[in-house]
């Protein structure tokens, strides 16, 4: 569960987060929405430690954030483009992860057993096509079984069988009682996946519910009319 | 500390595999074999190489610092989203990157002189001297790097302003130098231009080179000068001091910006 209370950031004079409050709830999936310049980046930053508030509260489980750096030892991260280090491969990164977090840790391989990533394990990652270093991202971001999931646009890059292998790993991390968040761009798969919608605009939610609550409320029948409806009546009321 | 230390450890691993590292090492070692077997002798090879190394070390260690980080700038984030503390990542960035490339150098230029021996004893202290203040140079640089590409998001005005760093160190700075010293040649100036030499790492290794060279009766009067400045335990103790200050000062302003930065 991570609470978020009052969340301000500014980039210079450019205000992203304006008093955001927001909570996210274990065992679901949470979509961010929003149009480019939102604050979702922001927003996921801020909950990563990348990115620091300038004024709120974020509390993870009953961690308050306040600098130390433990509390990522819950989360998981799948940036929006992956680049590794050109020389090292999939196994010398993984170590290396390993290592950074200490002691012992259970890793989940099933994942790159499904993405078939076995024979790609001891190449360089320079070598490696977009579409491979995408999948490389979602099995580092899965493979020290997180609490909590965070993925930037995670399917860009997949083609349709590693996206589906993928979307199918969220719903059992979902039923595991994971906290998943993720923002995209793709309407069809936040339908498919999310529980909850957080639809932001100028750096404050303008909508949190259920895709069925968005349906409702704007009498479409498909989240990316119903959400382009939301768009243009808050933005051109 | 421990967290420093892995991260050393693997960036290490994928510098040594990069060919750039390779190719650094291969340099120095092929122009000392090749000074040393065609050039006739250590003093001689020892002076040709001070001019390469005091050009090459500073430019190698800036551009290829600046390039690294802002080449790794996703894998670091990626870092950061794991429980590691940002100054311990930051040194272990730092010293992944200078260790392997001080080493190349030193290795590079050391190896052959222990094959072909040296012609004079003096020349053991030079190339000593020689290979300290390159490594010296290498940390300062990369220090300067480090800040430059934490405090500048674009990669391309990163890379930019440091080669006009390096322009500055290397050229323009002396050409100042030398324009202050003829607009008041009327003055005493001894200790002004000891004292601009410190504000320069380049200016520094290059007095610490010429004096162990002998060069410096070639200089007259400012050499003599400065060989007692810089002859004397005082004002080694000070170039030392002032080459630390060097490394240190850039490094903290990059780790502090590093620390507080968005990414």
């Amino acid at each position: 569960m991570i609470v978020i209370r009052e969340l301000y950031k500014s980039f210079g004079a450019l205000q992203v987060l304006t008093g955001l409050n927001l909570s996210i709830e274990a065992g679901r999936i949470t979509a961010i929405l929003g149009p480019n310049g939102s604050g979702k980046t922001t927003l996921i930053k801020s909950i990563l430690g990348l990115v620091k508030p300038d004024r709120g509260e974020i509390k993870i489980g009953e961690q308050v954030l306040n600098g130390d750096c433990r509390y990522r030892e819950n989360i998981g991260y799948m940036p929006q483009i992956g680049r590794y280090p050109e020389n090292l491969s999939l196994n010398d990164v993984m170590m290396m992860l390993q290592d950074l977090r200490g002691g012992e840790h259970q890793t989940d391989m099933e994942l790159l057993k499904k993405f078939r990533l076995g024979k790609e394990m001891d190449k360089a990652l320079g070598t490696l096509s977009g579409g491979t270093r995408q999948k490389v991202s979602v099995v580092l971001a899965m493979l020290f079984n997180p609490k909590i999931l965070i993925l930037d646009e995670p399917t860009s890059g997949l083609d349709p069988v590693a996206s589906s292998i993928f979307k199918d790993a969220l719903i059992e991390e979902r039923a595991a009682g994971k906290t998943i968040i993720l923002t995209s761009h793709i309407m069809s798969e936040v339908e498919e996946l999310a529980d909850e919608v957080v639809f932001l605009l100028d750096g404050k939610i303008r909508f949190h519910g259920s895709p069925a609550e968005i349906f409702q409320s704007t009498g479409e029948s498909n989240l990316e009319r119903g959400i382009a409806r939301m768009m243009v009546e808050t933005v051109y009321p | 500390m421990r967290t420093t230390g892995k991260i050393i450890k693997y960036e290490m691993r994928d510098i040594a595999r990069s060919k750039f590292v390779l190719f650094y090492f291969l340099f120095f070692l092929l122009l000392t074999e090749g000074l040393l077997r065609f050039g006739g002798g250590s003093t001689k090879t020892l002076i040709s190489l001070s001019n390469v190394v005091l050009l090459v070390i500073p430019l190698m260690a800036i551009i290829f610092g600046a390039m690294y980080l802002y080449h790794s700038r996703e894998f670091t984030e990626l870092l950061l989203t794991q429980p590691v503390n940002r100054h311990q990542l930051f040194r272990g960035l730092y010293l992944g990157l200078a260790v392997p490339l001080a080493f190349s150098y030193g290795a590079g230029l050391g190896l052959p002189f222990l094959f072909h021996g040296f012609n004079a004893a003096s020349d053991v202290a030079l190339l000593l001297v020689m290979i300290g203040s390159g490594i010296f140079l290498t940390f300062i640089f990369t220090a300067l790097a480090f800040w430059i590409s934490v405090t500048c998001n674009e990669r391309v005005k990163g890379l930019g302003f440091s080669i006009v760093l390096w322009l500055f160190f290397a050229v323009i700075y002396d050409g100042l130098v030398l324009l202050v010293v003829a607009w008041f040649a009327d003055y005493p100036l001894e200790k002004a231009v000891i004292t601009f030499t410190i504000f320069n790492p380049l200016d520094l290794a290059r007095i610490l080179l010429l004096l162990q060279m002998d060069a410096s009766a070639l200089m007259g009067y400012t050499g003599a000068v400065f060989q007692r400045f810089f002859g004397s335990l005082w004002g080694i103790g000070i170039a030392t001091v002032a080459l630390v200050g060097w490394t240190a000062i850039p490094f903290w302003l990059g780790l502090r910006r590093f620390a507080r930065k968005d990414f």
